[in-house]
Protein backbone atom coordinates (compact mmCIF):
# COMPACT_ATOMS: atom_id res chain seq x y z
CA UNK A 1 0.00 0.00 0.00
CA UNK A 2 1.61 3.34 -1.17
CA UNK A 3 0.29 6.27 0.43
CA UNK A 4 1.13 9.94 -0.14
CA UNK A 5 -0.09 12.05 3.04
CA UNK A 6 -0.43 15.54 2.29
CA UNK A 7 0.09 18.01 5.16
CA UNK A 8 0.17 21.84 5.60
CA UNK A 9 1.68 24.62 8.52
CA UNK A 10 -0.67 26.65 9.67
CA UNK A 11 -1.36 28.65 12.25
CA UNK A 12 -2.26 27.07 16.03
CA UNK A 13 -6.19 27.66 16.27
CA UNK A 14 -5.31 29.88 19.77
CA UNK A 15 -3.40 32.30 17.35
CA UNK A 16 -4.27 36.16 17.37
CA UNK A 17 -4.73 37.07 13.83
CA UNK A 18 -3.44 40.32 13.12
CA UNK A 19 -3.24 41.80 9.24
CA UNK A 20 -0.53 43.71 7.29
CA UNK A 21 -1.25 43.98 3.41
CA UNK A 22 -3.99 41.38 3.24
CA UNK A 23 -1.92 38.58 4.58
CA UNK A 24 -1.49 37.43 8.13
CA UNK A 25 1.21 39.11 10.21
CA UNK A 26 3.67 35.80 10.88
CA UNK A 27 5.17 37.56 13.61
CA UNK A 28 4.58 36.26 16.96
CA UNK A 29 2.76 33.57 15.79
CA UNK A 30 2.73 30.00 16.35
CA UNK A 31 2.61 27.49 13.49
CA UNK A 32 1.87 23.97 13.94
CA UNK A 33 0.88 20.80 11.71
CA UNK A 34 -2.39 21.57 10.50
CA UNK A 35 -4.53 19.32 13.02
CA UNK A 36 -6.70 17.48 10.37
CA UNK A 37 -3.84 16.41 9.03
CA UNK A 38 -2.73 14.30 12.08
CA UNK A 39 -5.69 12.43 11.14
CA UNK A 40 -4.59 11.92 7.53
CA UNK A 41 -1.22 11.09 8.88
CA UNK A 42 -2.55 9.06 11.11
CA UNK A 43 -4.47 7.04 9.11
CA UNK A 44 -2.15 6.65 6.81
CA UNK A 45 0.01 5.05 8.95
CA UNK A 46 -2.35 2.39 10.53
CA UNK A 47 -3.25 1.60 6.90
CA UNK A 48 0.06 0.60 6.00
CA UNK A 49 0.61 -1.11 9.41
CA UNK A 50 -2.47 -3.35 8.55
CA UNK A 51 -1.01 -3.79 5.40
CA UNK A 52 2.38 -4.79 6.76
CA UNK A 53 3.89 -3.31 3.38
CA UNK A 54 3.85 -0.51 1.53
CA UNK A 55 5.32 3.08 2.13
CA UNK A 56 3.75 6.87 3.73
CA UNK A 57 4.86 9.94 1.55
CA UNK A 58 4.21 12.86 3.14
CA UNK A 59 4.00 15.98 0.76
CA UNK A 60 3.87 19.73 1.67
CA UNK A 61 3.50 22.89 -0.65
CA UNK A 62 4.71 25.27 1.30
CA UNK A 63 7.82 27.78 2.63
CA UNK A 64 11.18 26.66 3.63
CA UNK A 65 9.65 26.93 7.48
CA UNK A 66 7.41 23.99 6.36
CA UNK A 67 10.55 21.31 7.02
CA UNK A 68 9.89 21.48 10.52
CA UNK A 69 6.33 20.04 10.15
CA UNK A 70 7.49 17.23 7.63
CA UNK A 71 10.01 16.32 9.80
CA UNK A 72 6.98 15.98 12.80
CA UNK A 73 5.61 13.60 9.87
CA UNK A 74 8.64 12.33 9.67
CA UNK A 75 8.77 11.34 13.40
CA UNK A 76 5.38 10.42 14.00
CA UNK A 77 6.50 7.22 11.34
CA UNK A 78 6.47 8.31 7.26
CA UNK A 79 8.91 6.94 5.56
CA UNK A 80 10.03 10.03 3.23
CA UNK A 81 8.73 13.10 2.81
CA UNK A 82 9.18 16.38 0.06
CA UNK A 83 8.89 19.29 0.47
CA UNK A 84 7.20 21.65 -2.80
CA UNK A 85 8.82 24.52 -1.78
CA UNK A 86 7.74 28.15 -2.57
CA UNK A 87 8.07 31.45 -0.87
CA UNK A 88 4.44 32.24 -1.92
CA UNK A 89 2.84 29.15 -0.54
CA UNK A 90 1.69 30.29 2.38
CA UNK A 91 -0.22 32.63 0.93
CA UNK A 92 -1.68 30.12 -2.07
CA UNK A 93 -5.66 30.01 -2.55
CA UNK A 94 -6.92 26.18 -2.32
CA UNK A 95 -7.34 26.01 -6.24
CA UNK A 96 -4.01 27.33 -6.70
CA UNK A 97 -2.51 24.46 -4.23
CA UNK A 98 -4.33 21.51 -5.87
CA UNK A 99 -2.91 22.72 -9.10
CA UNK A 100 0.84 22.78 -7.49
CA UNK A 101 0.21 19.49 -5.72
CA UNK A 102 -1.55 17.59 -8.67
CA UNK A 103 1.36 18.37 -11.16
CA UNK A 104 3.90 17.13 -8.84
CA UNK A 105 2.35 13.69 -8.23
CA UNK A 106 1.69 13.08 -11.95
CA UNK A 107 4.39 10.13 -12.26
CA UNK A 108 4.61 9.34 -8.27
CA UNK A 109 2.92 5.62 -7.89
CA UNK A 110 -0.17 5.62 -5.00
CA UNK A 111 -3.05 4.34 -4.22
CA UNK A 112 -4.25 6.16 -1.57
CA UNK A 113 -3.83 10.27 -1.19
CA UNK A 114 -4.68 11.41 2.18
CA UNK A 115 -5.57 14.78 3.20
CA UNK A 116 -6.64 16.74 6.28
CA UNK A 117 -10.84 18.13 5.35
CA UNK A 118 -9.59 21.52 6.01
CA UNK A 119 -6.50 24.03 6.75
CA UNK A 120 -7.37 25.78 9.29
CA UNK A 121 -6.42 28.79 7.97
CA UNK A 122 -7.53 29.59 4.46
CA UNK A 123 -10.55 27.01 5.63
CA UNK A 124 -11.45 26.28 1.62
CA UNK A 125 -12.58 22.26 2.57
CA UNK A 126 -10.99 21.94 -1.10
CA UNK A 127 -7.83 20.79 -1.76
CA UNK A 128 -8.46 16.99 -1.48
CA UNK A 129 -11.23 17.01 -3.92
CA UNK A 130 -9.80 19.70 -6.60
CA UNK A 131 -6.47 17.31 -6.53
CA UNK A 132 -8.47 13.92 -6.81
CA UNK A 133 -10.35 15.01 -9.59
CA UNK A 134 -7.43 16.68 -11.42
CA UNK A 135 -5.47 13.63 -11.40
CA UNK A 136 -8.85 11.60 -12.42
CA UNK A 137 -9.56 9.58 -9.11
CA UNK A 138 -12.43 8.97 -6.97
CA UNK A 139 -12.64 11.35 -3.65
CA UNK A 140 -14.60 11.42 -0.34
CA UNK A 141 -14.26 13.73 1.63
CA UNK A 142 -14.88 14.64 5.36
CA UNK A 143 -14.86 11.01 6.63
CA UNK A 144 -15.20 9.48 9.94
CA UNK A 145 -14.52 5.91 9.45
CA UNK A 146 -12.52 4.14 6.58
CA UNK A 147 -11.81 0.45 5.53
CA UNK A 148 -9.82 -0.29 2.88
CA UNK A 149 -9.96 -3.84 1.22
CA UNK A 150 -9.54 -5.55 -2.08
CA UNK A 151 -8.81 -2.55 -3.85
CA UNK A 152 -11.63 -0.56 -2.49
CA UNK A 153 -12.34 1.64 -0.12
CA UNK A 154 -15.92 2.02 1.90
CA UNK A 155 -16.02 5.63 4.03
CA UNK A 156 -18.92 6.69 6.40
CA UNK A 157 -18.96 10.62 6.73
CA UNK A 158 -21.38 13.11 8.13
CA UNK A 159 -23.57 15.12 6.37
CA UNK A 160 -26.03 17.68 7.75
CA UNK A 161 -28.21 15.44 10.65
CA UNK A 162 -27.58 11.83 8.42
CA UNK A 163 -24.22 9.17 8.05
CA UNK A 164 -23.60 8.28 4.56
CA UNK A 165 -20.78 5.38 3.48
CA UNK A 166 -19.79 5.74 0.14
CA UNK A 167 -17.89 3.28 -2.10
CA UNK A 168 -14.93 3.89 -4.50
CA UNK A 169 -11.96 1.82 -5.83
CA UNK A 170 -8.58 2.32 -5.35
CA UNK A 171 -6.60 4.55 -5.86
CA UNK A 172 -8.63 6.81 -3.97
CA UNK A 173 -8.70 9.88 -2.64
CA UNK A 174 -9.69 10.66 0.92
CA UNK A 175 -10.13 13.85 3.50
CA UNK A 176 -10.03 13.40 7.22
CA UNK A 177 -12.43 14.81 9.76
CA UNK A 178 -12.63 14.96 13.59
CA UNK A 179 -13.54 11.22 14.68
CA UNK A 180 -11.28 8.79 12.67
CA UNK A 181 -8.62 8.25 14.40
CA UNK A 182 -6.85 9.22 17.58
CA UNK A 183 -3.23 11.09 16.32
CA UNK A 184 -0.22 9.46 17.37
CA UNK A 185 2.37 11.52 19.09
CA UNK A 186 5.93 11.09 18.13
CA UNK A 187 7.99 9.11 20.33
CA UNK A 188 11.64 10.03 21.30
CA UNK A 189 12.67 7.02 19.10
CA UNK A 190 10.53 8.29 16.03
CA UNK A 191 12.03 11.49 16.49
CA UNK A 192 15.65 10.48 16.75
CA UNK A 193 14.88 8.25 13.33
CA UNK A 194 13.70 10.96 11.91
CA UNK A 195 16.38 12.94 11.24
CA UNK A 196 17.81 10.29 9.07
CA UNK A 197 14.56 9.89 6.75
CA UNK A 198 15.00 11.37 3.56
CA UNK A 199 13.51 15.18 3.33
CA UNK A 200 13.50 16.52 -0.48
CA UNK A 201 13.19 20.13 -0.95
CA UNK A 202 12.26 20.84 -4.59
CA UNK A 203 11.56 24.19 -5.76
CA UNK A 204 8.43 24.60 -7.62
CA UNK A 205 6.57 27.44 -9.75
CA UNK A 206 3.55 28.62 -8.56
CA UNK A 207 1.95 30.57 -11.85
CA UNK A 208 -0.68 32.32 -12.06
CA UNK A 209 -3.18 32.35 -8.91
CA UNK A 210 -6.70 31.04 -9.40
CA UNK A 211 -7.70 33.18 -6.92
CA UNK A 212 -6.94 37.18 -6.46
CA UNK A 213 -7.63 38.51 -2.68
CA UNK A 214 -8.25 41.88 -2.90
CA UNK A 215 -8.88 42.90 0.62
CA UNK A 216 -8.58 41.14 4.17
CA UNK A 217 -10.00 42.55 7.54
CA UNK A 218 -10.74 41.51 10.96
CA UNK A 219 -14.28 40.71 11.62
CA UNK A 220 -17.11 43.06 12.18
CA UNK A 221 -17.64 43.99 15.66
CA UNK A 222 -20.48 42.29 17.91
CA UNK A 223 -22.37 45.51 19.23
CA UNK A 224 -22.11 45.46 22.70
CA UNK A 225 -24.24 43.47 24.46
CA UNK A 226 -26.00 43.70 28.08
CA UNK A 227 -26.11 41.18 31.31
CA UNK A 228 -30.06 40.92 31.93
CA UNK A 229 -29.52 39.65 36.03
CA UNK A 230 -28.75 36.99 38.23
CA UNK A 231 -29.81 33.18 38.12
CA UNK A 232 -33.44 32.14 37.70
CA UNK A 233 -35.04 35.13 38.16
CA UNK A 234 -33.69 37.08 35.29
CA UNK A 235 -35.51 35.07 32.94
CA UNK A 236 -38.23 36.51 32.35
CA UNK A 237 -36.34 39.59 31.29
CA UNK A 238 -34.32 37.73 29.02
CA UNK A 239 -37.11 36.02 27.13
CA UNK A 240 -38.82 39.34 27.01
CA UNK A 241 -36.05 40.65 25.72
CA UNK A 242 -35.56 38.26 22.92
CA UNK A 243 -39.18 39.06 21.97
CA UNK A 244 -39.15 42.54 21.98
CA UNK A 245 -35.73 43.63 21.21
CA UNK A 246 -34.39 41.19 19.38
CA UNK A 247 -37.50 39.93 17.97
CA UNK A 248 -36.07 36.19 17.31
CA UNK A 249 -38.65 34.32 19.10
CA UNK B 1 -25.15 35.23 -22.03
CA UNK B 2 -23.22 35.07 -18.33
CA UNK B 3 -25.86 33.09 -16.76
CA UNK B 4 -26.02 32.18 -13.30
CA UNK B 5 -25.94 28.29 -12.19
CA UNK B 6 -27.21 26.80 -8.94
CA UNK B 7 -26.45 23.30 -8.34
CA UNK B 8 -29.02 22.79 -5.70
CA UNK B 9 -28.79 19.65 -3.05
CA UNK B 10 -31.42 16.63 -2.62
CA UNK B 11 -31.06 13.95 -0.16
CA UNK B 12 -33.40 10.75 -0.99
CA UNK B 13 -35.20 12.56 -3.50
CA UNK B 14 -36.18 15.92 -1.76
CA UNK B 15 -35.08 18.98 -2.05
CA UNK B 16 -32.34 20.67 1.05
CA UNK B 17 -33.70 24.49 2.01
CA UNK B 18 -30.30 25.71 1.92
CA UNK B 19 -30.19 25.56 -1.98
CA UNK B 20 -32.84 28.40 -1.89
CA UNK B 21 -30.66 30.25 -0.29
CA UNK B 22 -28.04 29.76 -3.25
CA UNK B 23 -31.05 30.25 -5.74
CA UNK B 24 -31.38 33.88 -4.20
CA UNK B 25 -28.09 35.09 -4.22
CA UNK B 26 -27.69 33.55 -7.99
CA UNK B 27 -30.84 35.98 -8.71
CA UNK B 28 -29.15 39.69 -7.62
CA UNK B 29 -26.21 38.35 -9.86
CA UNK B 30 -28.26 37.23 -12.63
CA UNK B 31 -30.44 40.62 -12.34
CA UNK B 32 -27.19 42.79 -12.22
CA UNK B 33 -26.05 41.54 -15.97
CA UNK B 34 -29.34 40.71 -17.17
CA UNK B 35 -29.00 37.28 -17.50
CA UNK B 36 -30.83 34.27 -16.06
CA UNK B 37 -30.62 32.25 -13.16
CA UNK B 38 -30.61 28.12 -14.05
CA UNK B 39 -31.08 25.98 -11.30
CA UNK B 40 -29.88 22.13 -11.68
CA UNK B 41 -30.56 19.18 -9.87
CA UNK B 42 -27.55 16.27 -10.41
CA UNK B 43 -29.91 14.08 -9.08
CA UNK B 44 -33.67 12.59 -9.63
CA UNK B 45 -35.86 14.68 -6.88
CA UNK B 46 -39.18 16.29 -6.43
CA UNK B 47 -39.52 19.84 -7.33
CA UNK B 48 -41.96 22.73 -7.53
CA UNK B 49 -41.31 24.78 -10.07
CA UNK B 50 -43.20 27.70 -8.28
CA UNK B 51 -41.07 27.09 -4.99
CA UNK B 52 -38.08 27.51 -7.26
CA UNK B 53 -38.91 29.88 -9.78
CA UNK B 54 -39.98 31.86 -6.72
CA UNK B 55 -36.52 31.49 -4.83
CA UNK B 56 -34.84 33.06 -7.58
CA UNK B 57 -34.71 29.95 -10.82
CA UNK B 58 -35.75 31.17 -14.11
CA UNK B 59 -34.93 27.19 -15.53
CA UNK B 60 -34.65 24.16 -13.76
CA UNK B 61 -32.88 21.20 -14.80
CA UNK B 62 -32.93 17.73 -13.36
CA UNK B 63 -30.48 15.33 -14.25
CA UNK B 64 -31.19 11.50 -14.20
CA UNK B 65 -28.70 10.22 -11.72
CA UNK B 66 -30.48 7.51 -9.56
CA UNK B 67 -28.45 8.50 -6.47
CA UNK B 68 -25.32 10.79 -5.35
CA UNK B 69 -21.83 10.48 -6.63
CA UNK B 70 -19.98 13.35 -6.11
CA UNK B 71 -17.82 12.84 -8.84
CA UNK B 72 -20.99 11.98 -11.17
CA UNK B 73 -22.04 15.24 -9.83
CA UNK B 74 -19.61 17.49 -10.05
CA UNK B 75 -19.19 16.38 -13.86
CA UNK B 76 -22.73 17.07 -14.99
CA UNK B 77 -22.40 20.53 -13.50
CA UNK B 78 -19.13 21.40 -15.17
CA UNK B 79 -20.79 20.22 -18.66
CA UNK B 80 -24.27 22.13 -17.66
CA UNK B 81 -21.67 24.75 -16.47
CA UNK B 82 -20.13 24.94 -20.36
CA UNK B 83 -23.65 24.31 -22.11
CA UNK B 84 -25.33 26.96 -20.46
CA UNK B 85 -22.21 29.93 -20.60
CA UNK B 86 -22.91 30.37 -16.66
CA UNK B 87 -19.81 32.68 -15.42
CA UNK B 88 -20.99 32.25 -11.77
CA UNK B 89 -21.66 28.77 -10.32
CA UNK B 90 -23.22 28.97 -6.54
CA UNK B 91 -23.63 25.68 -4.41
CA UNK B 92 -24.76 25.65 -0.38
CA UNK B 93 -21.35 25.49 1.80
CA UNK B 94 -22.90 22.04 3.12
CA UNK B 95 -20.43 18.77 3.42
CA UNK B 96 -21.61 17.97 -0.12
CA UNK B 97 -21.35 21.28 -1.44
CA UNK B 98 -18.23 22.14 -0.45
CA UNK B 99 -17.05 18.80 -1.66
CA UNK B 100 -18.36 19.51 -5.44
CA UNK B 101 -17.54 22.74 -5.31
CA UNK B 102 -13.79 22.18 -5.37
CA UNK B 103 -14.82 19.70 -7.97
CA UNK B 104 -16.46 21.80 -10.58
CA UNK B 105 -13.84 24.92 -10.11
CA UNK B 106 -10.84 21.93 -10.66
CA UNK B 107 -13.00 20.45 -13.92
CA UNK B 108 -13.96 24.07 -15.37
CA UNK B 109 -9.96 24.46 -14.64
CA UNK B 110 -10.84 27.71 -12.35
CA UNK B 111 -11.04 28.90 -8.79
CA UNK B 112 -13.31 28.69 -6.23
CA UNK B 113 -14.37 30.43 -2.85
CA UNK B 114 -15.87 28.00 -0.22
CA UNK B 115 -18.16 28.99 2.68
CA UNK B 116 -18.61 32.65 1.53
CA UNK B 117 -20.84 35.24 3.97
CA UNK B 118 -21.32 37.61 1.21
CA UNK B 119 -21.50 38.28 -2.46
CA UNK B 120 -20.92 41.05 -4.63
CA UNK B 121 -22.79 41.34 -7.86
CA UNK B 122 -21.50 43.64 -9.15
CA UNK B 123 -17.29 43.33 -8.22
CA UNK B 124 -18.00 40.25 -8.57
CA UNK B 125 -16.07 39.01 -5.20
CA UNK B 126 -16.61 37.06 -2.61
CA UNK B 127 -16.02 37.28 1.60
CA UNK B 128 -15.33 34.46 3.54
CA UNK B 129 -14.18 33.99 7.11
CA UNK B 130 -10.46 32.45 7.35
CA UNK B 131 -8.59 31.61 10.38
CA UNK B 132 -11.80 29.64 12.02
CA UNK B 133 -13.31 33.25 11.50
CA UNK B 134 -10.89 35.29 12.89
CA UNK B 135 -10.65 37.10 9.75
CA UNK B 136 -12.83 38.08 6.48
CA UNK B 137 -10.98 37.98 3.03
CA UNK B 138 -12.81 39.21 -0.29
CA UNK B 139 -11.48 37.73 -3.27
CA UNK B 140 -12.15 37.55 -6.84
CA UNK B 141 -11.75 34.02 -8.86
CA UNK B 142 -9.25 34.87 -11.54
CA UNK B 143 -10.70 32.31 -13.78
CA UNK B 144 -13.45 32.01 -17.08
CA UNK B 145 -15.88 31.17 -13.98
CA UNK B 146 -16.41 31.82 -10.76
CA UNK B 147 -17.55 28.95 -8.40
CA UNK B 148 -18.77 29.07 -4.37
CA UNK B 149 -20.80 27.92 -1.86
CA UNK B 150 -22.52 30.12 0.35
CA UNK B 151 -22.51 29.95 4.11
CA UNK B 152 -26.37 28.95 5.83
CA UNK B 153 -28.50 31.60 6.90
CA UNK B 154 -26.15 34.60 5.02
CA UNK B 155 -28.12 34.41 1.86
CA UNK B 156 -32.61 34.71 1.14
CA UNK B 157 -34.09 33.75 -1.47
CA UNK B 158 -35.84 36.16 -3.86
CA UNK B 159 -39.02 35.90 -2.86
CA UNK B 160 -41.39 36.50 -5.97
CA UNK B 161 -44.27 35.19 -8.02
CA UNK B 162 -42.68 33.23 -10.42
CA UNK B 163 -42.45 29.88 -11.81
CA UNK B 164 -39.29 28.58 -13.61
CA UNK B 165 -39.60 26.02 -16.69
CA UNK B 166 -38.60 22.56 -16.04
CA UNK B 167 -36.64 20.20 -18.19
CA UNK B 168 -34.69 16.51 -18.04
CA UNK B 169 -30.46 15.98 -18.41
CA UNK B 170 -28.44 13.79 -19.26
CA UNK B 171 -26.43 13.17 -15.89
CA UNK B 172 -22.99 11.84 -16.32
CA UNK B 173 -21.67 8.29 -14.30
CA UNK B 174 -19.78 8.39 -11.33
CA UNK B 175 -17.49 6.24 -9.46
CA UNK B 176 -17.56 6.54 -6.27
CA UNK B 177 -21.71 6.19 -5.01
CA UNK B 178 -23.18 6.82 -1.74
CA UNK B 179 -24.32 3.21 -1.13
CA UNK B 180 -26.67 4.35 2.07
CA UNK B 181 -28.07 7.46 4.01
CA UNK B 182 -28.95 7.26 7.92
CA UNK B 183 -30.64 9.78 9.98
CA UNK B 184 -28.72 10.89 12.84
CA UNK B 185 -30.80 13.74 14.70
CA UNK B 186 -33.81 12.29 15.73
CA UNK B 187 -36.47 14.58 14.41
CA UNK B 188 -34.38 17.83 15.45
CA UNK B 189 -32.41 19.92 12.66
CA UNK B 190 -28.85 19.81 12.43
CA UNK B 191 -26.95 22.47 14.08
CA UNK B 192 -25.28 23.34 11.41
CA UNK B 193 -29.08 23.90 9.38
CA UNK B 194 -30.84 25.46 12.30
CA UNK B 195 -32.29 28.70 12.83
CA UNK B 196 -32.47 28.47 16.90
CA UNK B 197 -29.58 26.35 18.87
CA UNK B 198 -29.07 25.52 21.96
CA UNK B 199 -25.71 24.13 23.28
CA UNK B 200 -24.21 22.73 26.52
CA UNK B 201 -20.53 23.03 27.59
CA UNK B 202 -19.04 21.31 30.45
CA UNK B 203 -20.61 23.60 33.02
CA UNK B 204 -24.02 21.23 32.65
CA UNK B 205 -22.45 19.04 34.77
CA UNK B 206 -23.14 15.55 33.78
CA UNK B 207 -24.61 14.12 30.10
CA UNK B 208 -28.00 13.40 32.27
CA UNK B 209 -28.57 16.93 32.70
CA UNK B 210 -28.79 17.15 28.98
CA UNK B 211 -32.60 17.14 29.26
CA UNK B 212 -32.94 20.46 30.30
CA UNK B 213 -30.89 21.69 27.23
CA UNK B 214 -34.01 19.28 25.48
CA UNK B 215 -36.15 20.90 27.28
CA UNK B 216 -35.76 24.58 26.11
CA UNK B 217 -35.41 23.34 22.57
CA UNK B 218 -38.54 22.10 22.47
CA UNK B 219 -39.79 25.12 23.32
CA UNK B 220 -38.82 26.80 20.51
CA UNK B 221 -39.73 25.77 16.93
CA UNK B 222 -37.05 24.11 14.73
CA UNK B 223 -34.34 24.70 17.65
CA UNK B 224 -31.32 22.39 17.26
CA UNK B 225 -29.06 21.07 19.82
CA UNK B 226 -25.40 22.32 20.01
CA UNK B 227 -22.27 21.01 22.16
CA UNK B 228 -18.73 22.50 23.34
CA UNK B 229 -15.72 20.00 22.35
CA UNK B 230 -15.06 19.42 26.04
CA UNK B 231 -18.58 17.80 26.32
CA UNK B 232 -17.99 16.00 22.96
CA UNK B 233 -14.57 14.63 24.03
CA UNK B 234 -16.57 13.22 27.31
CA UNK B 235 -18.61 11.50 25.36
CA UNK B 236 -22.10 12.80 26.81
CA UNK B 237 -22.75 14.29 23.57
CA UNK B 238 -22.33 13.07 19.38
CA UNK B 239 -19.35 14.82 17.72
CA UNK B 240 -21.81 15.65 14.89
CA UNK B 241 -23.40 18.63 17.24
CA UNK B 242 -19.90 19.81 18.40
CA UNK B 243 -19.53 23.64 17.31
CA UNK B 244 -16.36 25.14 16.72
CA UNK B 245 -13.11 24.86 15.00
CA UNK B 246 -13.46 21.58 14.22
CA UNK B 247 -16.72 21.08 14.55
CA UNK B 248 -19.50 23.05 12.73
CA UNK B 249 -19.78 26.53 11.67
CA UNK B 250 -23.24 27.67 12.25
CA UNK B 251 -24.67 31.55 12.36
CA UNK B 252 -28.55 30.91 13.52
CA UNK B 253 -30.57 33.64 14.51
CA UNK B 254 -30.79 32.59 18.15
CA UNK B 255 -27.88 30.87 19.58
CA UNK B 256 -27.90 30.29 23.63
CA UNK B 257 -24.38 29.09 25.20
CA UNK B 258 -25.07 27.34 28.60
CA UNK B 259 -22.05 26.43 30.54
CA UNK B 260 -19.77 27.14 27.38
CA UNK B 261 -16.50 29.15 28.77
CA UNK B 262 -16.15 30.67 25.17
CA UNK B 263 -12.88 29.49 24.34
CA UNK B 264 -11.73 31.08 20.74
CA UNK B 265 -11.92 27.47 18.85
CA UNK B 266 -15.65 27.36 19.71
CA UNK B 267 -16.18 31.52 19.03
CA UNK B 268 -15.37 30.20 15.57
CA UNK B 269 -17.92 28.24 15.07
CA UNK B 270 -20.49 30.36 16.47
CA UNK B 271 -19.37 34.17 16.63
CA UNK B 272 -21.78 35.22 13.27
CA UNK B 273 -24.41 34.13 15.06
CA UNK B 274 -27.35 37.23 14.94
CA UNK B 275 -27.89 36.68 18.77
CA UNK B 276 -25.61 35.18 21.30
CA UNK B 277 -27.43 34.24 25.07
CA UNK B 278 -24.94 33.62 27.80
CA UNK B 279 -25.57 31.59 30.79
CA UNK B 280 -22.62 31.22 32.81
CA UNK B 281 -21.96 31.06 36.86
CA UNK B 282 -18.68 33.11 35.86
CA UNK B 283 -19.19 36.62 35.22
CA UNK B 284 -15.64 36.90 34.03
CA UNK B 285 -16.20 33.58 31.17
CA UNK B 286 -15.14 35.14 27.90
CA UNK B 287 -18.53 34.36 26.16
CA UNK B 288 -20.21 37.08 27.69
CA UNK B 289 -18.10 39.53 25.99
CA UNK B 290 -19.21 38.35 22.50
CA UNK B 291 -23.09 37.67 23.77
CA UNK B 292 -26.29 40.02 23.02
CA UNK B 293 -27.13 38.77 26.38
CA UNK B 294 -26.06 37.59 29.79
CA UNK B 295 -27.62 35.65 32.84
CA UNK B 296 -24.82 35.13 35.14
CA UNK B 297 -25.99 32.46 37.00
CA UNK B 298 -25.90 28.42 37.59
CA UNK B 299 -27.32 26.87 34.17
CA UNK B 300 -29.06 23.85 35.81
CA UNK B 301 -31.33 26.49 37.79
CA UNK B 302 -31.80 28.57 35.27
CA UNK B 303 -32.50 26.17 32.36
CA UNK B 304 -35.70 24.96 33.57
CA UNK B 305 -36.92 28.11 34.01
CA UNK B 306 -36.31 29.18 30.84
CA UNK B 307 -38.00 26.14 29.43
CA UNK B 308 -41.50 27.10 31.61
CA UNK B 309 -41.04 30.88 30.55
CA UNK B 310 -40.98 29.60 26.86
CA UNK B 311 -43.49 27.15 26.95
CA UNK B 312 -46.22 29.59 28.07
CA UNK B 313 -45.41 32.03 24.90
CA UNK B 314 -46.75 28.69 23.23
CA UNK B 315 -44.21 29.31 19.92
C1 LIG C 1 -7.03 22.45 17.95
C2 LIG C 1 -8.18 22.71 18.86
C3 LIG C 1 -9.47 22.67 18.35
C4 LIG C 1 -10.58 22.89 19.18
N1 LIG C 1 -11.83 22.86 18.63
C5 LIG C 1 -12.90 23.14 19.41
C6 LIG C 1 -14.23 23.15 18.87
O1 LIG C 1 -14.45 22.89 17.69
N2 LIG C 1 -15.26 23.44 19.69
C7 LIG C 1 -15.09 23.72 21.02
O2 LIG C 1 -16.08 23.98 21.70
N3 LIG C 1 -13.85 23.69 21.55
C8 LIG C 1 -12.76 23.40 20.78
N4 LIG C 1 -11.53 23.35 21.36
C9 LIG C 1 -11.44 23.34 22.83
C10 LIG C 1 -11.53 24.71 23.47
O3 LIG C 1 -10.24 25.25 23.56
C11 LIG C 1 -12.12 24.57 24.90
O4 LIG C 1 -11.34 23.68 25.63
C12 LIG C 1 -13.57 24.09 24.94
O5 LIG C 1 -14.37 24.86 24.06
C13 LIG C 1 -14.10 24.23 26.36
O6 LIG C 1 -15.41 23.73 26.45
P1 LIG C 1 -16.39 24.29 27.58
O7 LIG C 1 -16.60 25.75 27.37
O8 LIG C 1 -17.58 23.42 27.54
O9 LIG C 1 -15.63 23.95 28.91
P2 LIG C 1 -14.84 24.87 29.93
O10 LIG C 1 -13.86 25.73 29.26
O11 LIG C 1 -14.40 23.96 31.00
O12 LIG C 1 -15.96 25.86 30.48
C14 LIG C 1 -17.00 25.48 31.28
C15 LIG C 1 -17.74 26.76 31.62
O13 LIG C 1 -18.90 26.42 32.35
C16 LIG C 1 -19.06 27.32 33.43
N5 LIG C 1 -19.84 26.62 34.43
C17 LIG C 1 -19.45 25.61 35.26
N6 LIG C 1 -20.49 25.17 35.99
C18 LIG C 1 -21.56 25.91 35.64
C19 LIG C 1 -22.92 25.92 36.02
N7 LIG C 1 -23.41 25.08 36.93
N8 LIG C 1 -23.73 26.81 35.42
C20 LIG C 1 -23.27 27.70 34.49
N9 LIG C 1 -22.00 27.72 34.10
C21 LIG C 1 -21.14 26.82 34.64
C22 LIG C 1 -17.68 27.71 33.84
O14 LIG C 1 -17.69 28.98 34.47
C23 LIG C 1 -16.95 27.72 32.49
O15 LIG C 1 -17.01 29.01 31.90
C24 LIG C 1 -10.40 23.14 20.55
C25 LIG C 1 -9.10 23.19 21.07
C26 LIG C 1 -8.01 22.97 20.25
C27 LIG C 1 -6.63 23.05 20.84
Amino acid sequence: MNIISFVKRVPATTANVAIVDNKLNPEGVEFVLNPYDEFAVEESLAIKEAAGAGSVTAISFGAGEAQKELRTVLAMGADAAVLLANPAAPEADGATTARVLAENCKGREFDLLMFGKQAVDRDQHGVGPAVATLLGVPCITEVVKLEVAEGKVIAEREIEGAREIIEASLPCAITCQKGLNTPRFASLRGIMAAKKKPLEVVDVEVGEAAVEVVAMNMPPARPAGRIVGEGAAAVPELVSALRNEAKVL
Amino acid sequence: MSNILVVLESREGSLRAASLEALGAARTFADQRGSSVIALATEKCELDASLLGGAGADKVLIADAAGHSADGAAATAARVAKESDATVVLLSATVRGRDLTARIAALLGTGFAADCTAADAEAMTFTRPEFGGKAFTTIKINGPVAVASLRGNFFAAAGREASAEMSEVASEAGVSMVTEISSQTGGRPDVSEATKVVAGGRGMGEAENWSMIEAVADAIPGCALGASRAVVDSGWRPHSEQVGQTGKTVAPELYIAAGISGAIQHLAGMNSSKVIVAINKDAEAPIFKHATYGIVGDALEVLPALADELKKLGL
